[in-house]
């Protein structure tokens, strides 16, 4: 830059002019300060049409800062032992002053923050966000997501509530489904004959120190690769293709800061008045973040009428019940999370973005969102045989997306979608057969419809329409509003 | 002396510093990995504990804790041993072949005693613990219900010998610990008999 260019914009640390201006250049001189800020925040150029779905990634780690601060707090008063723990959790409570706010504040943001991680993540798959040159930015963020698991399940047993107690069982043991090491795995997981005090301690220095470094190790993993590759968005077009020569600064793209640190804000806004008034008039949601049985101090003679992870694990947890076989079960609910990972490598269609997708992909989409939904609500349900097939259908759907987005990754013939369509029903069927007991035949018979809609809509419909399956063409440049009316922007090039 | 760079001999150093590095992390792993098996004192509490059934009356159960885990002894009267045989064709394993109980209970009523059973309450599926419905044809289960065991938490079902029904979510009957009676009043659970020269330290699933 030469010096007679006229300054556009204020420095952003240069409000006070003098001494602080001194102060910065002493700095720079040692710590990348300034060329830090400019690269990762004042001229990290975003795409100029981000929507409302773009403000979850930063509400996100809004809510990691308040985990890690709330959890800090409630340390000091927490005391991890099998004695101890129930009546810490009650003395925080009653008698530590705001101790009650401070553990509301973690317990609903624990909530809050799988709400906001499984929109941030739907954002994702809806804009192709998961696609090249974006797949190592998706695993970061899948293995974010498997942390946050892991944290969220360690800290649950925290409480040492009745749920607490038997939830832990329930899901260690799964770790027993491992053939031949399985049992030798548990115990030293529980690092005891049972779930004990000894459990609970080792959860305690996972969830407060190792989980927490590990997740943050991945955030900044997940924001250098952001910040590498630049942000998708809801066009799904690339905005590095089309830069201003002269500068070589995107054309679609404005500064991250001020535009999205303000535009964030307004997010920020509308997530803590919806936090908050959870916070103060429903902190327990009915029984859905914090449930009722764990009101009860753990107790190794008596389970709960009924076991079920927080909503959260909802889904997960009715796919694992679905399956009337322990190993089985296991590998489901293994596999439903790891195919995640491979998203990028089943969803191969070259257009990213939901609105330039075939009309059917829009609704295979919801689709999805709505399975996961369910699933979810069947996992809190008490495993009646209704629940089970009903949870087992949608299981099915689960994972009949990921053979439908693999189908609809490029244009298929008419015999690949019937033969597709042929082998997908002959598998459910072949499960049918298997898991058949006259007492559900009923029930089993009309369910079969379930997964049979499924495909006769998405696999074997394209086949006779194949433009259901075909995209409409991409813009070259993001559409926004104004370029809407004249259309400009689109036809200039 | 050669100004030229071996690098078939740079090579060698880098893998050969590699893996004795790698080994190193590996060995230094070991302690912090079995420092998370159960300690001394977690294996001496989990010794062997002694339940008096004494006062049990017929169709009773008494529950105990050995290992954190319910440690249960019920009185079966004989209308229930005599029901036993009776399910056998809806059982998964109705002749105990699964190595889920010592060899000195594999028997028709898994137990040393007939009418005394003993028998750890966490169910092979999940590890919850089931609930006691001896009565035939308990509502909360069914008309058909023979009388057992009821895991509330994905209904898995028992016999009264402990033996897992087909068609449910379990794999394996409920796991027999290895006990022995000290007198008539007193079971000790942990222990094998006086005279046993069994093996057996704990069945494949808790």
């Amino acid at each position: 830059m030469s010096a007679e260019e006229p300054k556009l914009k204020r420095d952003y640390l240069d409000v006070t002019g003098g001494w602080l201006h001194g102060l910065r250049e002493w700095i720079d001189a040692r710590f990348p300060m300034s060329s830090f800020w400019k690269k990762h925040v004042s001229e990290y150029y975003a795409p100029k049409n981000f929507n409302f779905w773009y403000f979850f990634g930063s509400i996100a780690l809004l809510i990691l800062v308040n985990q890690i601060l709330t959890g800090i707090f409630l340390a000091m008063n927490y005391q991890p032992s099998a004695t101890g723990a129930f009546a810490s959790v009650e003395y925080i409570m009653r008698d530590v002053d705001w101790g009650w706010l401070l553990r509301y504040m973690h317990s609903v943001g624990a909530s809050m923050f799988f709400v906001v991680v499984y929109l941030h993540m739907f954002r994702g798959v809806m804009y192709g966000s998961f696609k090249k040159p974006r797949e190592l930015l998706w695993i970061f963020g899948v293995l974010i997501y498997v942390a946050l698991m892991a944290e969220a399940f360690m800290g649950y047993l925290l409480p040492w509530g009745q749920m607490s107690y038997w939830g832990a069982n329930v899901i260690i043991s799964l770790f027993g489904a491992i053939p031949g090491i399985g049992n030798t795995i548990e115990t030293w997981i529980k690092g005891d004959f049972g779930v004990s005090g000894i459990t609970l301690n080792r959860f305690f220095a996972l969830h407060v120190a190792a989980v927490p470094l590990v997740l943050l190790g991945l955030v900044l993993f997940h924001l250098i690769a952001l910040h590498e590759v630049g942000s998708n968005n809801p066009d799904g077009v690339e905005i590095k293709k089309h830069k201003d020569p002269a500068t070589g600064i995107p054309l679609d793209g404005i500064p991250f800061h001020p535009y999205y640190t303000i535009k964030d804000i307004t997010g920020v806004i509308v997530f803590i008045a919806i936090f908050s008034a959870i916070i103060f008039f429903a902190p327990g949601m009915h029984g859905l973040f914090l449930e009722p049985a764990n009101f009860e101090p753990a107790n190794p003679l008596k389970t709960p009428s009924d076991i079920h992870p927080l909503w959260y694990f909802g889904p997960y947890y009715a796919i694992l019940r679905s399956i009337p076989n322990k190993e089985l079960g296991a590998l489901a609910l293994l596999v439903a999370v790891v195919i995640l990972f491979f998203l990028p490598w089943i969803d191969r269609n070259p257009v990213k973005s939901i609105r330039y997708r075939g009309p059917l992909y829009r609704w295979v989409l919801v689709l999805f969102a709505v399975t996961f939904i369910v699933l979810g609500y069947i996992g809190m349900q008490l495993a009646t045989l209704f629940w089970a097939e009903i949870g087992q259908r949608l299981s099915e759907l689960y994972f009949l997306f990921f053979v439908t987005a693999w189908v609809y990754s490029k244009p298929r013939s008419r015999a690949f979608l019937v033969g597709t369509f042929v082998v997908v029903m002959i598998i459910i069927s072949l499960l049918d057969w298997i898991s058949w007991a006259p007492s559900i035949a009923h029930l089993k018979l009309w369910s079969w419809l379930i997964p049979f809609g499924y495909c006769l809509i998405f696999l074997l419909w394209p086949a006779a329409m194949p433009r259901l399956m075909q995209p409409k063409p991409v813009p070259e440049r993001v559409r926004t509003k104004a370029r809407h009316g004249t259309h400009a922007g689109v036809r200039a090039e | 002396m050669s100004e030229e760079i071996d690098q078939s001999k740079r090579h060698f150093l880098t893998v050969a510093t590699v893996v004795v590095g790698a080994i190193g992390v590996c060995v230094t792993a070991v302690p912090f990995v079995t420092s998370m098996n159960p300690s001394a004192k977690a294996l001496a509490l989990g010794g062997p504990t002694d339940i008096d059934f004494s006062k049990i009356e017929p169709g009773a159960l008494i529950k105990a804790i050995w290992r954190n885990k319910p440690a249960w002894v019920v009185q079966r009267p004989q209308a229930a041993l005599a029901q036993l045989p009776k399910n056998d064709p809806l059982l998964r394993d109705p002749n105990s072949e699964e190595p889920q109980q010592p060899p000195y209970a594999k028997n028709a009523w898994r137990s040393i005693k007939p009418e005394l059973f003993v028998v750890i309450g966490i169910c092979t599926h999940l590890g919850c613990t089931p609930l006691y419905v001896p009565q035939p044809g308990d509502p909360s289960v069914g008309p058909t219900w023979p009388g057992g065991f009821h895991c509330p938490c994905h209904g898995s079902l028992y016999d009264l010998a402990g033996r897992v029904f087909k068609n449910v979510p379990a794999p394996l009957n409920l796991p027999v610990p290895r006990h022995r009676y000290l007198n008539d009043k007193v079971v000790r659970i942990g222990e094998n008999p006086v005279g046993s020269h069994s093996t057996y330290t704990g069945p494949l699933v808790w």
